[in-house]
């Protein structure tokens, strides 16, 4: 029975990050008992939010000096942490979580398994189900470490809800800084400004390709308000300049899997379905009837994207009215 | 500046889709060997930096590539040679050999040797999709690292201002030298990568093709070849696959003939509206 440390994320808003419940969900789905490590400044305030989820204990670093996600400030204190009784080190496989793993996989001489999609206790060890060649094999491993860390899919473990019940916090200290830290200088956060919601929560997302052009957001947008959706892009599109880079849905990009996705304008490159193919409902709107696209989605449209997305709208408008 | 570029080859990763599964092993038999994209773009990123924009031909620094494989690894090196590196390093090893840890682990005592100013990796490599050797060698070093590099400027010999591209934004980081630094995507776009030397044109998109001369010039650069013994005494692997097998096929779908049907669909069959 492993007992697991989670990595909680702290977005720049002070509150714990909800792709933080999908680390939740595989420590529960891993069996054994779990704590939670809020680290950041103010985790003590966002710490509140979550000893509702079963841990053991919600541990709490506070402190200015990890005011930004530099993860050379924050590995010392997880890998002091997980060093009181951890077995398991379980962040999000976001781009924090995979910046901090194997730094403190590293310094605890633990074995990674990265991104991994599922978790199974096997007579006592752990077998880690993983994604490689962008999701187009499944590979189950083992670590031969005693101390292992892993960084869970936010696609794969959904995230998880309260189980009642009150954690008990308590406040550990921020241990010895690393020299390494030095040399790192925040020097800002370009911050993606949005009112939608986050790729990797969104029940919709409505993803657009090349073909979308200079009219990218005017084609999208009033789908993606319509359904309440968060809007997602190819690389050709951001490449391209016609979205934002973080939109990027794919191998490279964001992985995702809601309940209805629409790709529209979007050939099917594999690394795109690498990041997309977990999705329930796939629609695909594209005027080559043999986009590889098709060959994934549950709905294709063969049609002129810029006639069918308007009028997909005005019909959406009259079914939900 | 001095810059070592981990690279390494992979099964053609736009045919990944050919990847077979036979007894629980990863087949790509019928795949060409590509360099790991990211690699190609680390590799382009380095020339970029050691590049004198006042005299093309004399070089800003050195850029030093090194794989982890077997002999026919070597035409990989090549390549990274005829495109404008300087020197290659083959360290011996089969794929059974290898894990992420090893790889960090041995470049660790590699950089210890060679001494370059930036270890520029790529982000991931897409056979295995691990993400983890430059943050594994940064550690192991005591160095800092740049993960998810879309852009760099190098202000003085002495530090780097990257663009990390991260969920949800842009983070700019300044790292002292010597350090770790990891390419995404967007670093090869043509004003992504500067440095005080850079030339006055801007980059095309993506990345250099070797010229014919410079394959065969190629040729007679130095390429030296190591034991993975040389480097780490302990090669035990952290990680063991016990399977692999492909993914759950999706249910064929359907095409729908017009809008109104496609939202009946959604509506009724799928129940997702
Ligand atoms: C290392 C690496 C990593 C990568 N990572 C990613 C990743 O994470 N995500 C990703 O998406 N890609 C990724 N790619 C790129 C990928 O290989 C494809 O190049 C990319 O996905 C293509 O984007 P696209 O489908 O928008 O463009 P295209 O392939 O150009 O497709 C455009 C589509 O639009 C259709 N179309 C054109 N006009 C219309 C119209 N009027 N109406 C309807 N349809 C129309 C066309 O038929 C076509 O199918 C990666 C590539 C590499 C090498
Ligand atoms: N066998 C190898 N030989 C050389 N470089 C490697 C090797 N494996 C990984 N790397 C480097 O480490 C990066 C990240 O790989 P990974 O952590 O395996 O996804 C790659 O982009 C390469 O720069």
């Amino acid at each position: 029975m492993a007992n697991i440390l989670v990595i909680a994320e702290m977005a720049p808003d002070g509150k714990v990050r909800k792709s933080t419940h999908s680390a939740i969900t595989f420590a529960r789905n891993a069996g054994g008992t779990f704590s939670i490590l809020v680290l950041g400044q103010g985790a003590k305030a966002a710490a509140a939010e979550i000893t509702g989820y079963g841990a053991q204990k919600v541990l709490v670093c506070d402190d200015a000096y990890l005011a930004n996600p530099i993860v050379e400030r924050f590995a010392p204190t997880v890998a002091a942490v997980a060093k009181n009784g951890f077995d398991v080190i379980a962040v999000t496989a976001s781009s924090f979580g995979k910046d901090l793993a194997p730094r403190v996989a590293a310094k605890l001489g633990a074995g990674y398994a990265p991104d991994i999609s599922g978790v199974k206790d096997e007579g006592g060890k752990l077998v880690y189900r993983r994604p490689v060649f962008a999701g187009n094999a499944y590979g189950n491993c083992t670590l031969n470490t005693a101390v292992q860390v892993v960084s869970a899919r936010q696609s794969e473990f959904s995230a998880a809800e309260p189980s009642g019940g009150s954690s008990p916090i308590e406040d550990v200290a921020l241990a010895a800084k690393d020299a390494a830290a030095e040399r790192v200088e925040f020097v800002g956060l370009d911050a993606a400004k949005s009112e939608r919601p986050d790729l990797g929560e969104a029940r919709v997302i409505v993803s657009g390709g090349r073909a979308l052009k200079e009219k990218f957001a005017e084609v999208l947008d009033p789908l993606a308000n319509m359904l309440g959706a968060a809007v997602g892009a190819s690389r050709a599109a951001c490449d391209a300049g016609y979205a934002p880079a973080e939109l990027q849905v794919g191998q490279t990009g964001r992985v995702v899997a809601p309940r209805l996705y629409f790709a529209i304008g979007i050939s099917g490159a594999i690394q795109h379905l690498a990041g997309m193919k977990g999705s329930k409902t796939i629609v695909a709107i594209n005027k080559d009837p043999d986009a590889p696209i098709f060959q994934v989605a549950d709905y294709g449209l063969v049609a002129d994207l810029f006639n069918a997305v308007p009028e997909l709208v005005t019909e959406l408008k009259k079914a939900t009215a | 500046m001095k810059i070592l570029v981990p690279l390494k080859r992979v099964a053609d990763p736009d045919n990944a889709n050919k990847v077979k599964v036979n007894a629980g092993k990863i087949e790509t038999t019928g795949l060409e060997w590509k360099p790991n994209p990211f690699d190609e773009y680390a590799v382009e990123t380095a020339l970029r930096l050691t590049e004198n924009g006042a005299n093309p031909k004399a070089r800003l620094g050195e850029v030093v590539v090194v794989t982890f494989g077997p002999k026919e690894t070597e035409s990989t090196l090549r390549q990274a040679l005829a495109t404008g590196a300087d020197k290659a390093i083959r360290i011996d090893a089969t794929d059974d050999q290898l894990d992420g840890d090893v790889v960090a682990r041995a470049l660790k005592a590699l950089v210890e040797k060679e001494k370059p100013d930036v270890v520029l990796a790529g982000k991931q490599a897409v056979d295995g999709d691990s993400n983890q050797v430059g943050q594994l060698l940064a550690e192991y070093l005591g160095w800092p690292q740049a993960t998810f590099a879309g852009s760099i400027k190098s202000e003085d010999d002495k530090s780097l201002l990257v663009g990390r591209e991260v969920d949800g934004g842009t983070i700019n980081v300044r790292v002292g030298l010597p350090a770790v630094v990891s390419v995404d995507l967007r670093i090869v776009a043509p004003t992504s990568v500067s440095s005080k030397h850079s030339p006055a044109h801007k980059y095309p998109e993506g990345v250099r093709f070797a010229a014919l001369m410079a394959i065969m010039a190629a040729k007679k650069k130095p390429l030296t070849e190591m034991k993975l013994a040389d480097l780490v005494s302990d090669a035990a692997l952290k990680i063991t696959y016990t399977g692999f097998e492909l993914p759950p096929a999706r249910k064929a779908g359907i095409k729908v003939a017009s809008v109104p049907e496609l939202v009946e669909k959604l509506k009724s069959e799928a129940k997702v509206l």
